[in-house]
C-alpha cells in the first residue's frame, strides 16, 4: 500500500507585499514528500527555498494553492508538534545552558520534569554531545552549537525535521562531519527531513530527493530522485553515480538562470 | 635563593605586571585627578582674590603675594572653596561628628553629620527608584505588547521628561502632603511624620527614574531577533511564554544599563524634591541652608557627598549586574 504523502503542495503561490510592490516568492509549486524521505531544496538566493520551508512550518502563509502537512493545514500540524525547525544560526538562547536550551520546547509544551530530563539525555546522545549539557552556548564550537540546535528540534519527537541551511555558516571540514552525522541520525530516527542548502555536494550527498528551484518568481525547475544507496560513506562523492546526479542538479540550476542574462 | 612563595609573589614577572597595571590605568587616572586639583586651586586663587584684596584695602594691610595666595585658599566663605577645605569639611562632618546625639532625653540622628543627611536622601532615592523601575518595566511591557500603548504612552513619557522637575516638584509636594489618606494614616499612628515627608520625595524621585527604565526596557524586550521569535512560533508558544522565556531574559543586560542611569536620576530627583519642601534633613536641605547662609564650603561638601552616594549606588548596581549576568552565562 502506498503511504499518503507527509507534505503535499498543490499550485502553491505566495506573494509578499513590499514597499516596492508585490514580490512573487513562490509560483505554482507542486511537490509531494513521502514519509522518511530526505528532501533537499537547492537554488540561488531568492528562489523561495527558505520561503517554502517556512510555509511548511506555518511561519509564512501561502496566498494561493493548498498545502497539507500530515494531512492537516500547516497551522494545525504545528499545533500537533509535527515538526522541529533548525535555523541557519544555531539560535541557542545565550542565557540558557545547552541542557536548558533543549528543554525550552519541552517546557513550553508542558512535559514533566522527569520526562524532560530523560529526553535531554536521549537527544544529547543522538547528536553526540553527552557531557556538554551544563555548558553555555558560547563555550561550544559553531558545529557543536548547531548539533545542540538539532537536538533541541528533536527533543519533542516530531516526525518532520525542517532545516534551513543549518551548516551554511560552518567550514567545509566541520560541515562534512556534520553531514555524515546527520545521515546516521536520519537512519536511526527515520524522520522526514526537509533541508535547504546552497551546496550541490551537500544536497546530493544527503538526499533521497533533490528539489531544484530558481528565482523571480520562485519556482521548482526540477525534482531529482536519487538512487544512491542509503548507506553513504563520504567518498561516495567521487563515484560516477554521485557525479551524474550532481551534474543534473547543476544543469537544473543553470537552466533556471538562463533567461536572467 | 630557595623556592618559596615570596619569589613567586615578588618575582620579576609579577613586578612587571604591577608596573604594567600602574602605567596602564592608575597613572593616567592619577594624572587626570592631579590636573583637576591643580586647575581647581588655580580657580580658587583667582576667584577668591578680589575679596582678599578688598580686605587689604579696607584694613590698610601690607601683604606679600605669597600671603595673598595663602589667604585666598583659606577664606571662611570663599567664592570657590579649595579642595582641602572641602575635604576637611567632609571629614569634620562625617568622621568628626557623632552620628547620633541626645536630644530631649531621646537619642536622635545628628543633623551636623553629613551621613545623617545622606541617609535622609538615600531612602527616598531607593524607594523612588524602586517605584520608578517597577512602573517603567510595567509601561515597557505594555508598550511592547500593545500597539495602542506604543503609540499613546511613549509620547507622554517623553513629554513628561521635558517638564522641568523644579516646576513640578512643589505641586507634587503640596498635593501629596494634603492627601486625606496620608494625613489619616499619620493621625492613626500608622506612619510617622518623617515617613510622610518621605512620600513626596520618593514620588518626585520616581518621576525622574522611570523614564530611563522605560526606554531601556522597551529596547531590551524588542532585542530578540526574528529567528529567536520564529523559534518560539514553531513551538506554538503563547505570548506569555515568549515573554517569560525569551523577551524578559533578553532584556536583562539592557535593564541594568537603564538602572544605572535611573538611580542617578532618582538621586537628583530626591535632592531637587528637598529644595521646595522646606525639608530640614537631606542633602538637598543641606545645600539650601548652605546657600542661605553663604556657606560655600558646606554646599560643596554636600555636593561631594551626593556624588559619593550616586557613585556608591551605581557601583552597587554594577556588582549586582555582574552577579546576575554571570549566572545567565555571559562570558567574563
Amino acid at each position: 500500500m502506498h503511504d499518503a504523502p507527509v507534505i503535499e503542495a498543490q499550485n502553491l503561490d505566495l506573494t509578499f507585499q513590499t514597499a516596492d510592490g508585490p514580490v512573487q516568492a513562490l509560483r505554482d509549486v507542486n511537490l509531494e514528500i513521502g514519509k522518511g524521505e530526505f528532501v533537499s531544496f537547492i537554488g540561488p538566493s531568492g528562489c523561495g527555498k527558505t520561503t517554502f520551508l517556512r510555509v511548511i512550518a506555518a511561519l509564512e502563509h501561502p496566498t494561493g494553492g493548498t498545502i497539507t502537512v500530515n494531512g492537516m493545514t500547516p497551522d494545525e500540524a504545528r499545533k500537533s508538534r509535527a515538526y522541529g525547525y533548525v535555523f541557519q544560526a544555531a539560535g541557542l538562547y545565550p542565557w540558557r545552558t545547552i541542557e536548558k536550551n533543549i528543554k525550552l520546547p519541552l517546557e513550553i509544551m508542558g512535559f514533566e520534569a522527569a520526562e524532560q530530563e530523560r529526553r535531554v539525555k536521549n537527544v544529547l546522545q543522538l547528536v553526540d554531545l553527552e557531557g556538554f549539557g551544563k555548558k553555555f552556548p558560547w563555550q561550544l564550537s559553531g558545529g557543536m552549537q548547531q548539533r545542540a540546535s538539532i537536538a533541541r528540534a528533536l527533543a519533542f519527537d516530531a516526525d518532520i525535521l525542517l532545516m534551513d541551511e543549518p551548516f551554511g555558516a560552518l567550514d567545509e571540514i566541520v560541515r562534512d562531519h556534520l553531514n555524515e552525522q546527520l545521515l546516521k541520525l536520519w537512519a536511526r530516527t527515520e524522520k522526514t527531513i526537509g533541508f535547504v542548502t546552497h551546496s550541490i555536494p551537500e544536497a546530493v550527498y544527503l538526499s533521497t530527493k533533490i528539489v531544484v528551484m530558481s528565482p523571480r518568481p520562485g519556482r521548482i525547475t526540477d525534482v531529482i530522485e536519487s538512487d544512491l544507496p542509503k548507506e553513504r560513506p563520504l567518498d561516495i562523492r567521487d563515484t560516477p553515480e554521485f557525479l551524474a546526479i550532481a551534474h543534473r542538479v547543476r544543469e537544473g540550476l543553470r537552466a533556471g538562470h538562463a533567461y536572467d542574462d | 635563593m630557595t623556592d618559596g612563595v615570596a619569589p613567586a609573589m615578588f618575582g620579576p614577572k609579577s613586578a612587571a605586571r604591577w608596573v604594567g597595571a600602574v602605567s596602564g590605568a592608575v597613572l593616567p587616572v592619577m594624572a587626570v585627578v592631579a590636573a583637576i586639583v591643580a586647575i581647581w586651586y588655580g580657580g580658587s586663587v583667582m576667584m577668591n582674590r578680589a575679596w582678599t584684596l578688598d580686605q587689604i584695602e579696607r584694613r590698610g594691610l601690607e601683604m606679600t603675594t605669597m600671603e595673598i595666595v595663602a589667604d585666598t585658599m583659606n577664606q571662611e566663605r570663599p567664592v570657590l572653596p579649595t579642595p582641602h577645605q572641602v575635604f576637611n569639611e567632609l571629614w569634620d562632618t562625617t568622621v568628626g561628628e557623632p552620628i547620633m546625639r541626645e536630644r530631649r532625653g531621646e537619642l536622635q540622628g545628628n543633623p551636623r553629620n553629613l551621613f545623617f543627611h545622606a541617609y535622609h536622601t538615600l531612602w527616598p532615592t531607593i524607594l523612588g527608584f524602586a517605584i520608578g523601575s517597577f512602573l517603567g518595566i510595567l509601561l515597557a511591557v505594555g508598550i511592547v505588547h500593545s500597539r495602542a500603548m506604543d503609540m499613546s504612552v511613549m509620547p507622554w513619557a517623553i513629554a513628561s521628561q521635558t517638564i522641568p522637575i523644579l516646576a513640578i516638584a512643589p505641586i507634587i509636594v503640596v498635593v501629596v502632603s494634603n492627601l486625606p489618606a496620608l494625613n489619616n494614616a499619620v493621625d492613626q499612628g500608622w506612619i510617622s511624620d518623617d515617613t510622610k515627608l518621605l512620600v513626596p520625595k520618593a514620588l518626585i524621585s520616581s518621576y525622574l527614574s522611570f523614564f530611563p527604565v522605560v526606554v531601556g526596557m522597551v529596547a531590551g524586550l524588542r532585542s530578540p531577533n526574528a529567528s529567536d521569535l520564529d523559534l518560539m512560533r514553531t513551538y506554538s508558544a503563547s505570548r506569555g511564554q515568549t515573554f517569560w522565556k525569551l523577551r524578559l531574559p533578553a532584556s536583562v543586560p539592557f535593564l541594568f544599563t537603564s538602572f544605572k542611569v535611573s538611580i542617578a536620576a532618582a538621586l537628583v530627583g530626591t535632592i531637587v524634591a528637598e529644595l521646595p519642601t522646606g525639608a530640614r534633613f537631606g542633602l538637598g536641605a543641606r545645600l539650601l541652608t548652605g546657600s542661605y547662609y553663604g556657606q560655600t564650603i558646606q554646599i560643596w561638601s554636600a555636593l561631594f557627598m551626593a556624588a559619593i552616594c550616586a557613585a556608591a549606588l551605581v557601583i552597587l548596581l554594577g556588582a549586582l549586574e555582574r552577579v546576575v549576568l554571570k549566572r545567565m552565562g555571559v562570558r567574563t
